[in-house]
């Protein structure tokens, strides 16, 4: 059967319990079989309102974040440094020095409560797409803290992701122009009008709006000069009238006396941009495709340019757009579901809230995401994760599944967990009332876990190993059944 | 069709590591052969020549922290270096003279490096740096990583270089001990293998119940099947590649050394690096870190602990490669991500600084003193002056040794050091 490449609406007797489990995959972290059923119940369109719209946030968990960690010397303390400096007075000297080092480490102990807080957010929330998103423009728009070395800009940037990643990629590139840490990220403190620099006018040309080849050096250089005086006051954004080049600039063949704001403008008027974004989230939330566009397929290209010119309609407006993508044929098509290969923070999430595994040591968490290679607040560079098949190969598929064993069994760990890790851990909840024969289970918790596409004979080794394991089916047995669905290859995907 | 269109193109099928050739014996018909089963049976047949190009390998040993190189390759014949550091400074007559002409020594801690220079198996490449040097751990990491003093795109120099090679073997083609793979390591096809430690390179399943592992190699070594769409199928076939590796790897480990090695962590990796170049795995590149060079209190003890486990791992690793008969095939560089500041500081330390040594060791290295040590009386901002860009040494190393193309890895050309003597 042909795939359907168009935004139609999914008829509804298609509308199926695996549908509901592919949704709430791809546009959350998973969910118990439980949360499948609610979500299936409540049918397509209450569905996808619930995950975009939700009214109720998670009260109370914001994280413990200081805007002093690392802030800039007082008037007093500066001539005091520099008296210090003038008249070698090594005490004081020292004494600077172990503030800002004493400083530094509270700024990476705060990064780290950082990153336990995120991965909370995204296994405790009940808006899972707003983190989703959260964590999508963070590898759009990536900044990495072990250059920023300022905890709470990050913070700061992921909470400006968070509340407009879902409304409007607009207001989501003006915000990232007079962003704190990317400012300090890309160097934009130093772009001044006697010597611009041009690493933030090229990135967001390059990396955020447009893609490689869609602007000339000139529209950089022009683009810079716009960008100049766009500094950091401490934890704000501050335009600095005198480092700002306020005379004519020609962008894209428009001339005037731009800002950086008239000049991300300028961006988001030029269709292409529209068309990047829809790439973006194409290949976020439907098919794991190529940078270069030739290398798409057909059906792909299809879609993306009716997202693109429904962005561009919308005026960057991303609800409605998302809203028809979720609920299209497209979407929930069988080229389409079972896929894409999950990220590290969909794999750690989406098994927690999938199988109800016990709390975990949340450094654990942290350094299997490390060896996964996804280390919140800190992607690779600028350009942020490759994603996709990068994420697998040979060293990191062992970090999965030892990441899964850990999470259900508390065991397989350097710290070697608890040795009863699973004692707190009641898998049975997850059979519901179904039928209990040793195969059924088995094949209940694939569909639930693996999905219903896997066909019979790739079950085979799950079964056998169920059938072996006696008439009834006990917790023990049940858990190892998990670890086995965990190291499935299927596991892997979404 | 469009299963067979939709996920992968010819290209990106290749790139994936799932171009195959058929004719599997182990492996099921339909996952065809590993790149791993592949080379085990050329080199049952002995198809692979020692010295030949895809034996070579490649150790970079990182040492992390900012290492002092004026204290490590010593300006002794320099009254402005006991100027500079009246509390640090290695008197001249306890440092270990490399070359009389130049005034140059290397500190007493280097016995065992000072021996290997004399025996024509390491070389001390003076001033090594890049231009505006960048101060920070990270971001200066990050340029030796990349090779990019703009700190690049995600990939390193290593990554980039094997991702030239399209018969490279994918899986194994760079192991790093360690547990996270460095940035210098990661292509944007070739990716790492890390572990710390052999075990840790495997499923942990059996510590639950070891009645699991037969049913998991069930389903990581023979499963699958032929109907599978080209996303799934990449997994099941990476999954195999894991299990392969991870056999090879901990075979590898478990014959125990000829030569005795000290303990240490440098020794310790260095060690388990040994084992696995003498059961030549396909690995083209082996990376090491020792840590603990940011000394900026108190650094006369730690640095002359830090250099003596340093000199003294790569003494018994050479040992090693010598006794089990791999030495020829084995260059290693070791680096570190900045010097430190000519001038001590108040906490008789030194504080980050620029330009400083690179070592190179192995059979084809020009031993002895390279470049020129760099003038103390040229300082840029406390800072010395760098003589060699690094990038000029990964230029050499990736052409000359790897024989991998450095313009497509470094993304420019850099000009030949002739540090390696091939001839």
């Amino acid at each position: 059967m042909a795939i359907s490449t168009s935004l139609n609406r999914l008829p509804r007797r298609d509308w199926s319990p695996a549908a509901a489990r592919h949704l709430l995959w791809r546009v959350g972290f998973g969910g118990s079989p439980a949360e499948v059923a609610a979500v299936w119940d409540a049918g397509l369109d209450r569905a996808v309102e619930g995950l975009l719209g939700s009214e109720d946030n998670i009260a109370g968990t914001g994280p413990d974040v200081d805007p002093d960690v690392i802030r800039p010397l007082s008037t007093d303390e500066r001539r005091a440094a520099r008296a210090a400096r003038q008249s070698g007075d090594e005490d004081a000297l020292r004494e600077f020095r172990s503030r800002r080092i004493q400083s530094r480490r509270e700024d990476r102990a705060m990064h780290i409560r950082l990153q336990s807080w995120w991965l909370q957010r995204m296994i405790q929330t009940p808006r899972p797409l707003e983190e989703k998103l959260a964590l999508l423009w963070h590898g759009h728009f990536a900044t990495r803290h072990r250059n920023v070395r300022d905890a709470y800009l990050m913070y700061q940037q992921n909470q400006m992701m968070r509340t407009y990643g879902a409304k409007s990629f607009a207001d989501l590139a003006r915000g990232v122009v007079r962003d704190p840490a990317m400012l300090k990220f890309l160097n934009n403190d130093r772009n001044n009008a006697r010597k611009p620099n041009e690493n933030m006018a090229r990135e967001l040309m390059e990396l955020f709006t447009l893609g490689e080849g869609q602007y000339r050096e000139r529209d950089i250089r022009e683009g810079a000069r716009s960008l100049t005086g766009y500094h950091v006051n401490d934890n704000d954004f501050s335009f600095r009238r005198r480092a700002h080049d306020g005379s004519s600039k020609t962008i894209f063949g428009q001339t005037g006396p731009f800002d950086g704001d008239d000049f991300v403008d300028i961006i988001l008027a030029r269709k292409r941009c529209a068309r990047f974004v829809a790439f973006k989230l194409y290949r976020y939330f439907v098919l794991d495709i190529d940078e270069e566009e030739d290398r798409w397929p057909p059906a792909s290209k299809r879609v993306i340019d009716q997202m693109g010119d429904r962005i561009f309609r919308d005026r960057y407006q991303l609800q409605p757009l998302l809203k028809d993508l979720f609920r299209s044929r497209h979407f929930y098509d069988s080229a389409v579901v079972g896929k894409k290969i999950k990220s590290p923070a969909e794999l750690l999430a989406g098994t927690i809230r999938a199988m109800n595994t016990p709390h975990r040591d949340p450094r654990m968490l942290r350094e299997a995401m490390r060896r996964m290679g996804q280390q919140l607040f800190d992607p690779p560079s600028v350009a942020g994760w490759d994603g996709g098949s990068s994420w697998i190969n040979t060293a990191t598929l062992f970090a999965r599944q030892n990441l899964c064993l850990y999470l259900i069994t508390g065991k397989g760990s350097r710290r070697g967990g608890s040795r009863h890790g699973d004692e707190d851990y009641d898998p049975m909840v997850l059979l519901g009332v179904g039928d209990r024969h040793p195969t059924s289970v088995a094949n209940h918790l694939v569909d639930v876990y693996l999905g219903s596409h896997v066909p019979a004979a790739r079950r085979v080794p799950l079964l056998d190993f169920m059938t072996r394991s006696g008439q009834t089916v006990t917790t023990d047995t049940l858990v190892s059944l998990l670890v086995l669905i965990c190291a499935m290859p299927e596991y892997q995907l979404c | 069709m469009f299963h067979e269109g939709i996920a992968f193109t010819r290209r990106e099928f290749l790139y994936s590591g799932m171009a195959m050739i058929s004719t599997a014996t182990s492996a099921p018909a339909f996952l065809a052969r590993s790149g791993l089963a592949m080379a085990d049976q050329n080199m049952a047949h002995g198809l692979d020549r020692p010295g030949s190009v895809p034996e070579r390998v490649l150790v970079v040993v990182q040492l992390s922290g900012g290492n002092d190189g004026l204290n490590t390759v010593i300006p002794v014949g320099s009254p402005g270096y006991y100027r500079a550091r009246p509390r640090i400074a290695i008197a001249e007559k306890e440092a270990l003279l490399i070359d009389p002409n130049q005034g140059i020594a290397l500190h007493p801690a280097l016995a065992d490096l000072h021996e290997m220079v004399s025996e024509g198996l390491a070389s001390v490449v003076q001033g090594v740096g890049y231009p505006n040097p960048n101060r920070s751990h990270f971001a200066s990491m990050d340029v030796w990583h990349t090779g990019d003093t703009r700190g690049g795109r995600g990939h390193g120099w290593i990554g980039k270089g094997l991702d030239q090679d399209r018969n490279i073997d994918r899986s194994l083609a760079c192991v790093c001990i360690g547990s996270d793979a460095p940035l210098a390591a990661q292509g944007r096809h070739v990716k790492p293998v890390a572990f710390e430690r052999a075990e840790a390179f495997r499923w942990a399943g059996r510590q639950r119940q070891p009645e699991l592992v037969s049913v998991y190699d069930r389903i990581c070594r023979e499963g699958g099947d032929s109907d599978m769409d080209a996303v799934t199928r990449f997994v099941y076939r990476t999954a195999l590649d894991a299990q392969v590796a991870s056999d090879r790897v901990r075979k590898a480990v478990a014959t125990g050394p000829v030569t005795r090695f000290a303990g240490g962590a440098l020794s310790r990796q260095l060690q388990l690096v040994a084992a696995m170049i003498r059961a030549e795995l396909p690995t083209r590149v082996y990376y090491v870190a020792l840590g603990g060079f940011d000394t900026h209190a108190q650094q006369v003890s730690t640095h002359q602990r830090l250099l003596r486990e340093f000199a003294s791992a790569m003494k018994t690793f050479y040992r090693e490669l010598e006794a089990t008969g791999h030495r020829s095939r084995v260059v290693t560089l070791a680096f570190s991500e900045f010097g430190r500041r000519v001038a001590q500081n108040a906490s008789a330390g030194t504080d980050h600084g620029a330009a400083g040594p690179v070592f190179l060791f192995g059979d084809v290295v020009r031993p002895g003193l390279q470049g020129e040590h760099p003038p103390l009386d040229q300082l840029v901002g406390g800072d010395l002056r760098f003589g060699l860009d690094f990038r000029c040494i990964y230029a050499e190393l990736l052409d000359n040794w790897l024989q991998l193309d450095s313009t497509a890895a470094l993304g420019r050309v850099f000009r030949k050091t002739r540090l390696l003597d091939l001839s």
